[in-house]
C-alpha cells in the first residue's frame, strides 16, 4: 500500500501531456498537421474568439494555442492571455475613432437609409443552416478555385472603405445625450490595476471586450428575456480593420503601426426622464471586441446600457449589478476555478466529514434521550 | 507576422516581471501593516489554472531569490500532483532556488489547505493559496458591502450564522475555512486549512501570508499576532476529532503519531486506516522510531 494515493505526481503529469500529445497526432500515417496560417483563415471565428477573450490581439499566437489546446476556446484564451501578461506594457494608443475602420460589414437595425447605406458582408445571419454535404470530400482543387473565382468576379466599382457612423447622425438631431465632457485622462488598465467597486465605466468595458462569450450571452440574455429592461435597437453594428495609430517614438507624430479586426455594436434603448429636468433622450450602450464576434459584441452593448442603468439607480436584475456582471464573465477566472474543482480536497473533507460525524452523532444522542 | 522571429523567449527570474513582483510586494508590506486586511492587487495571468495557487504562487514569485529554499505542499504532502507542478515551475523559472521537502530546511513554504505540524520558526515565511479570501462571502455576496462590513468589524451576521448553528445542529458546522479574527480587528478567511491549524496561527513566529490570484487580494497574519477563531464564550473552539468509538485517540498506521491530522482511507482489505497529513512529519517520525528501534 502506498503512503498516499497521489505519490508519483510528478511521472503522472509527465505521462497525462504525453498522451494528450498523442491525441493530437492519433490520426497516424499519411495525415498532416494543421499549419497555423490554416487554422487563421479557415476557422477565423474561432481566432476571432480567441483573441478578444485572451486579450492580446495575435491572430498567429491565438491559432498555436488553438492547435496546441485541440480547440478548447477556454483553454486556447488562457494559454494566449497568460503569454500577455508576461509582456510589458510599452505606450498607450490615443483615443482611435471607429469611423475611421476599413469595413468589411455594417448594418443597421434602427433604419433602413443609413449614410453609406447598408452593407451586409459575410454574415451567416440569412443563410439556410443545412448541412453542406458537398464540403465532407472538397477537393483542394474547387477549394482554390473559390478564392480564386470571387476575386475574378469583384466590380470594377469599389465601395468606399469607410462609412460614417449611425450614431452620430442620431446624435445630430438631438435623439442622444452630447458626448460627456467629463472622461477619464487615463484609461482604468484591467490588467494593472483590481477592480475595486465602484469601477468607472471604461473598467466595465475592458472587463467586457475580454470576457467569455458564453457567459456576456447568457447574462445578457437574462437582461433581453424579462430580467431586465433594455430593449435595444441595434443602431450599427460593424465589422473591420481599425488602424492602430501610434506616436512615433522620435518625433511623437501618430503614425499606423497595423490594423486589427474589431467587431462594434451600439445599441439605442428607450429615453429615461433625464436627470436634472433637461429633454429625455435615448440612452446608448456601447460593445466592442477583438476578432469579428457579433454576438459577443451585443452582449456586451446591452450589458454595458443595462450596468450603467445599474450604477445609476441601483441594480434591480443580476445583469445590472456591476459586481454581479464583471466578476463573472472573465472565462480565465471562471474555467480556472471549475477546473480547480478536480484537485485533491483531502483534507477539507476530512474535516466535512467531521462534522458531519459529529452532527450526526449529537442528533441521534437527541433521539434516543 | 513572422512566426519565427518569435523563438521562446527566456522568461524573467520568477517568470512575472519586474513590476509586477514590485506591485505585489507593495501590497505584501500593505497586509503586513493591516494584519488581516484584504489588499487589492492586479493578479496577473500565470501558466497554470485560476484556483490551482496562483495567488499563492504570485506570492512566492515574488519573494523569492537566489539562495532561497523552498517547499511546495498540497494536502500536507509534497509529492501530489499540483504540488509537483508549482514546484517545478518554480525550479524551471528561478535557477539557483533549492527546494526541500523538509519543514526545517525550508525559508519559504508554499501550501494548499495545510500548515505543517512542526511550529515554524522567525525565519520563515509561509505561502497560503486562496480560494474566498473573505469570510464574510457566506453571508453577503456582494464585495462592496462586505468592504463596509469589514471596515466597521461588523460580524454580527457571521455570529448570527454560527448561532443558527448550534441551535439547528448542536455544533458550529464550519469544518474549514474557519473565520478567523486578526489582531482584534479584522476576520480573515484562513484559507481552507482545517480547523487543526487555525491555533497554529494564534502567535506564530513565522509570517503568513495569503494569496487569492483569481479574487486579487492579499493579506497577511503577521508574526506574534492575535489570531482568535470566532466564537462564543460558552462554545470553545474545537478542533478535527481523531478519536476513534472507545475515545482513544487515532494514531498514525505508518508512524504511529497519536498528535497529528490524520488522513482518512480505506486499504487493500476495506479497513479503514489513518495516517498523517502531513508527509514530512510522518517521515520525521518513522526515521525517529527506526533509530529507537537499531539504538
Amino acid at each position: 500500500m502506498g503512503y498516499v494515493a497521489i505519490k508519483g505526481g510528478g511521472r503522472a503529469i509527465a505521462g497525462a501531456a504525453e498522451v494528450t500529445e498523442f491525441l493530437r497526432a492519433e490520426q497516424g500515417e499519411g495525415s498532416e498537421p494543421l499549419e497555423i496560417a490554416t487554422i487563421v483563415h479557415q476557422l477565423r471565428h474561432l481566432v476571432s474568439r480567441v483573441v478578444s477573450e485572451g486579450g492580446v490581439y495575435h491572430p498567429e499566437f491565438a491559432a498555436l494555442s488553438i492547435k496546441q489546446s485541440l480547440g478548447d476556446t477556454l483553454e486556447a484564451a488562457f494559454a494566449l492571455r497568460a503569454w500577455r501578461s508576461t509582456q510589458p506594457r510599452l505606450l498607450e494608443t490615443p483615443l482611435l475613432d471607429t469611423a475611421n475602420m476599413r469595413l468589411i460589414r455594417r448594418i443597421s437595425s434602427a433604419f433602413k437609409d443609413i449614410p453609406g447605406g447598408q452593407m451586409l458582408g459575410p454574415t451567416p445571419d440569412y443563410a439556410l443552416r443545412l448541412l453542406r454535404m458537398e464540403l465532407i470530400d472538397e477537393s483542394p482543387e474547387s477549394f482554390r478555385a473559390v478564392a480564386r473565382r470571387w476575386l475574378a468576379e469583384l466590380p470594377e466599382e469599389r465601395l468606399p472603405d469607410s462609412f460614417p457612423k449611425v450614431l452620430d447622425a442620431l446624435r445630430e438631431e438631438g435623439l442622444l445625450p452630447p458626448v460627456s465632457e467629463h472622461r477619464a485622462s487615463v484609461a482604468f488598465d484591467i490588467t494593472r490595476e483590481p477592480l475595486v467597486f465602484p469601477v468607472p465605466r471604461c473598467a466595465a468595458l475592458s472587463t467586457m471586450a475580454r470576457g467569455e462569450t458564453g457567459s456576456l450571452l447568457g447574462i445578457a440574455y437574462s437582461n433581453m428575456r424579462g430580467y431586465g429592461d433594455v430593449h435595444p435597437t441595434v443602431a450599427e453594428l460593424r465589422v473591420g480593420y481599425l488602424p492602430v495609430l501610434l506616436p512615433h517614438p522620435v518625433t511623437g507624430e501618430l503614425i499606423e503601426a497595423g490594423e486589427v479586426l474589431l467587431t462594434e455594436c451600439e445599441v439605442v434603448a428607450m429615453y429615461d426622464a433625464a436627470e436634472g429636468g433637461g429633454k429625455p433622450v435615448f440612452t446608448v450602450g456601447y460593445g466592442a471586441c477583438f476578432g469579428h464576434n457579433e454576438v459577443k459584441a451585443i452582449s456586451m452593448a446591452i450589458l454595458d446600457r443595462a450596468l450603467q442603468k445599474g450604477m445609476r439607480d441601483g441594480p434591480d436584475n443580476p445583469s445590472e449589478d456591476p459586481e454581479f456582471v464583471l466578476l463573472h464573465v472573465d472565462g480565465v477566472d471562471s474555467m480556472g476555478f471549475a477546473t480547480h474543482y478536480k484537485m485533491p480536497h483531502y483534507v477539507t473533507f476530512q474535516s466535512d466529514m467531521d462534522r458531519l460525524r459529529t452532527t450526526q452523532r449529537k442528533s441521534r444522542a437527541k433521539e434516543s434521550a | 507576422m513572422n512566426m519565427t522571429s518569435h523563438t521562446p523567449t527566456a522568461y524573467n527570474f520568477g517568470f512575472l516581471d519586474e513590476y509586477a513582483k514590485k506591485e505585489v510586494r507593495r501590497a505584501i508590506l500593505k497586509a503586513v501593516s493591516i494584519p488581516g486586511y484584504q489588499v487589492p492587487y492586479a493578479s496577473r495571468e500565470m501558466p497554470m489554472g485560476r484556483g490551482f495557487g496562483t495567488g499563492g504562487l504570485q506570492l512566492t514569485l515574488s519573494l523569492i531569490g537566489p539562495g532561497e529554499v523552498l517547499k511546495v505542499i498540497d494536502q500536507g504532502s509534497d509529492d501530489s500532483v499540483n504540488a509537483v507542478n508549482l514546484r517545478q515551475f518554480i525550479e524551471m523559472t528561478c535557477p539557483g532556488v533549492s527546494t526541500t521537502t523538509r519543514t526545517a530546511e525550508a525559508t519559504l513554504i508554499q501550501s494548499r489547505h495545510r500548515i505543517p505540524e512542526r511550529p515554524l520558526t522567525g525565519d520563515q515565511i509561509i505561502v497560503l493559496q486562496v480560494p474566498y479570501p473573505d469570510a464574510l462571502v457566506v453571508v453577503e455576496p456582494s464585495e462592496d458591502k462586505r468592504k463596509i462590513m469589514h471596515g466597521e468589524a461588523d460580524y454580527s451576521r457571521l455570529l448570527v450564522k454560527l448561532y443558527e448553528d448550534i441551535v439547528q445542529f448542536d455544533e458550529i458546522t464550519i469544518s474549514h475555512r474557519y473565520p478567523t479574527r486578526i489582531n482584534g480587528h479584522y476576520v480573515i478567511d484562513p484559507s481552507p486549512i482545517p480547523r487543526w491549524d487555525v491555533p497554529k496561527l494564534h502567535h506564530s513566529r513565522s509570517l503568513a501570508l495569503f494569496g487569492a490570484g483569481r479574487e486579487k487580494k492579499i493579506y497577511a497574519v503577521p508574526p506574534h499576532t492575535d489570531a482568535e477563531p470566532l466564537v462564543f464564550t460558552d462554545v470553545p473552539f474545537r478542533v478535527e476529532d481523531f478519536r476513534d468509538g472507545e475515545g482513544r485517540r487515532r494514531a498514525c498506521e505508518r508512524c504511529g503519531c497519536a498528535d497529528s491530522f490524520l488522513d482518512e482511507f480505506v486499504d487493500g482489505s476495506g479497513e479503514k486506516v489513518y495516517q498523517c497529513s502531513d508527509s514530512d512529519w510522518c517521515d520525521e517520525h518513522l526515521a525517529e522510531a527506526n533509530q529507537g528501534v537499531t539504538a
